[in-house]
């Protein structure tokens, strides 16, 4: 008889620091010590603090392990799983309580990460084997579907989505339950559900973490919308660089084909819904929903004008609903608790939660999900444990190449859609990057406009060609060869570009470079004035210093320096006996090495 | 799937072996096993209340699970019985014949098993 389970962490970021091999020391141990019968393993999805794995959990207890090595299993087993000792060097202790009563009881949900978090979109992620359908529908799972297809009709499917005032999770923040209405009506032989699994901001993981993680509640939703909108065909666009999501999404498709949740006659009710995915090849432009559904039809991805738009027009010319993971991961737990539920969460205008992804310069990497109207000081400062080494925050970067930066000074701001939108920033897809003092603005959206070059898809010349002397631009100010004049033109060139591109990704993709100008100009005039980079990050402006006074002699610098631009001076600092160093800006290629081995803290950038 | 009343059976079927992920619940069944513990035979007492708590339909209610030494170790293996809103009960002394009672009237009835406690001890 099981007595005791534990979950170990099957997403992408635990997978890589080696999961996979602590599962199996598992396995060897809990046989070695005969534990097979009372002991179960499972493999999950992403619990979210994924700085900290490989990260294991054992239940009954909740006991959360955090950075277990293959070493540290059999310590575990024998100690915790045989003698009921949970192995208090390993336990992630991180309570946020003056002190711990009782180290037995640390469990996950004490945490600080945890504890103000709201888990809806995620409530399965790191509880349920994905891979296990028994256990999704132990957890409700398909009763919201079984509930829609024979107690309610199609209209009031849409009207609780609508009445649920859901907003779409992408980014756009559009309705859903409109954009459902508007599909509803529309006469034609097919329909489709499209899924839009596509995530292409950098540092954004999200959508794949659900697809990981809880990948039935994706299935149950199309079908949902499916029925609502009559649509019997559904597409999972989800991009070849998720290997994982994928396998478990087709696991999960297939499950629940063989259960009969997919397929013909669904609960008897006379529903048919047929469900398959579709890779993407990796252009962050299909991401657009026009480009991804002509990416679908076997095109190469281009978006295309709207309207029409993909309700009335969409896939294979035929009325599409198109939504994000995040956006369908919500939908049964509105159908099974009612619109008035999901309204308690979150603002008056964008209930609900939002999951974010914390990376940069943070304490705690990782996915959160909080109600909507959580100011982002919570969000970084209790979940995300602030930013390490004591170094000071200067802004956050939300939405990705689309995105804008939130300055110090509105770190109180209420994340929701429209707080964000009205500081010119956006809620994007949930990326959300943390900068600290060493980050410069201008190198932030130089490496955000340099992926959107890369990624415009080349079919209008506002993005194809505008994004690309956007670029040149900011290299000219990083490089000091910029006048004030050019600023004005930069700001110029990006309401051009916002104004006249095509899709999406053209219009959002001077939105870095718009912020910084707006909160951090300062840094953008050190740059052009001053020939400075404040942050010490534009090489071409700064000049690697030896203080002669602090430099004792050791040399160690000038033995590492890879191109030889550190020699011997004559002079002998007072109080040292060794002449110190000096460094020959010509021949010095800022690599800051010399800075790295400087034990005395004699180099610097100025 | 054809019908509500499938799923249903399948959730059922299942709910008893995920509820352990959902953390304590309100009654906790906590056995001894530390070395001196297992040496007096805590373990098939362990299994005996899992066993029996399951068989029992108390899974949802009811968690078991384990804890270093308690202190008294001439009297275990000991079984600690925490309910809320209730004093503590400690059975010492315990067999798998012994716990499976103890789930019987404790656990379901409501009633202490007195002869079990560790007042009653010699």
């Amino acid at each position: 008889m099981i007595r005791a389970h534990v979950l170990i962490c099957g997403g992408t970021g635990c997978t890589s620091s080696g999961s996979k091999k602590i599962q199996e020391a598992f396995e060897q141990n809990i046989a070695a010590a005969g534990l097979e019968e009372e002991v179960k393993l499972v493999q999950t999805g992403c619990f979210g603090l994924c700085a900290l794995g490989p990260v294991v959990i054992v239940y009954p207890d909740g006991t959360f392990y955090s950075r277990v090595t293959t070493d540290d299993v059999k310590e575990i087993v024998e100690e915790h799983l045989l003698k009921g000792r949970p192995v208090e060097r390993l336990v992630y202790s991180d309570t946020g309580a003056e002190e711990v009563v009782e180290a037995a009881s640390v469990s996950l949900n004490d945490t600080a990460f945890y504890k103000s978090q709201n888990r809806v979109v995620l409530r399965n992620c790191g509880v349920i084997d994905p891979e296990n359908i028994d256990e999704y529908i132990a957890m409700d799972g398909y009763a919201a579907l079984g509930k829609v297809l024979t107690e309610m009709k199609p209209e009031d499917v849409i009207q609780t989505v609508l009445d649920s005032g859901l907003r779409g999770r992408g980014g756009g923040g559009f309705p859903t339950g409109l954009k459902w209405k508007f599909c509803a009506p529309n006469k034609a032989a097919q329909k489709y559900v499209v899924c839009n699994a596509d995530e292409g901001d950098p540092g954004a993981f999200m959508d794949r973490s659900v697809l990981e993680g809880d990948p039935h509640c994706i299935i149950e939703a199309m079908a949902i919308a499916g029925y609502a909108v009559g649509a019997t065909k559904g597409y999972v666009y989800v991009r070849a660089e998720y290997p994982i999501a994928v396998a478990r999404l087709q696991k999960a498709i297939d499950q629940a084909n063989e259960y009969g949740l997919l397929g013909k006659d669904i609960f008897g009710s006379g529903f048919d819904f047929d469900l398959q995915i579709r890779l993407g090849a990796g252009a962050f432009v299909c991401g657009e929903e026009t480009a991804l559904m002509t990416s679908i039809e076997g095109n190469r991805g281009e978006p295309r004008p709207r309207p029409p738009f993909p309700a009335v027009k969409g896939l294979y010319n035929s009325p599409t609903v198109e939504n994000n993971v995040e956006t369908f991961a919500n939908i049964p737990q509105i159908i099974l608790k009612g619109a008035d539920w999901f309204k308690t969460m979150g603002t008056e205008k964008a209930p609900g939660t939002k999951v974010f992804a914390l990376g940069g310069k943070i304490e705690h990497t990782g996915l959160v999900e909080i109600s909507m109207g959580t100011t982002l000081r919570h969000i970084i400062e209790d979940i995300g444990g602030g930013i390490p080494n004591g170094k000071k925050f200067k802004a956050a970067q939300t939405g990705g190449p689309s995105g804008g930066c939130i300055p110090e000074s509105l770190i109180d701001t209420e994340v929701d859609f429209d707080n964000l939108t009205a500081i010119g920033c956006m809620m994007g897809s949930g990326g959300l990057i943390v900068m600290d003092e060493d980050n410069c603005m201008v190198d932030m959206a130089k490496f955000f406009l340099e992926f959107t070059v890369d990624e415009s898809c080349g079919k209008c010349t506002p993005c194809r060609v505008g994004t690309k002397r956007l670029l040149e631009m900011l290299d000219k100010i990083t490089e000091g060869k910029a006048t004030l004049e050019d600023l004005d033109k930069l700001e110029e060139l990006c309401y051009y570009i916002k104004q006249n591109s095509l899709c999406g990704l053209g219009q959002t993709a001077p939105n870095p470079v718009l912020a910084t100008l707006k909160f951090f100009r300062d840094e953008y005039v050190a740059h052009v004035v001053d020939k400075k980079c404040p942050a010490g990050v534009c090489k071409d402006l700064l000049t690697f210093v030896i203080d002669k006074d602090k430099c004792i002699g050791c040399g160690l610098c000038a033995r590492n320096c890879p191109v030889g631009a550190i020699e011997k001076t004559d002079y002998i600092a007072p109080g040292h006996k060794l002449a110190s160093y000096n460094i020959d800006t010509t021949k010095c290629i800022k690599c800051g090495v010399c800075i790295g081995n400087c034990k005395f803290k004699a180099i610097s950038k100025v | 799937m054809k019908s509500l009343a499938e799923l249903q059976a399948i959730k059922d079927k299942m709910k008893d072996k995920v509820v352990i992920r959902e953390g304590a619940s309100s009654t906790r069944v906590v056995v001894g096993m530390a070395t001196c513990g297992i040496a007096a035979g805590a373990r098939p007492v362990l299994g005996a209340f899992v066993e029996a708590v399951n068989e029992g339909g108390l899974a949802q209610s009811v968690t078991v699970s384990q804890t270093g030494c308690v202190g008294l170790c001439q009297y275990e293996p000991i079984v600690e019985v925490y309910e809320a809103g209730k004093d503590k009960v400690t059975y010492v002394k315990m067999t798998a014949d012994k716990a499976k009672e103890v789930v019987e009237k404790h656990l379901k009835g409501g009633k202490v098993v007195t002869e079990y406690t560790v007042a009653n001890c010699e």
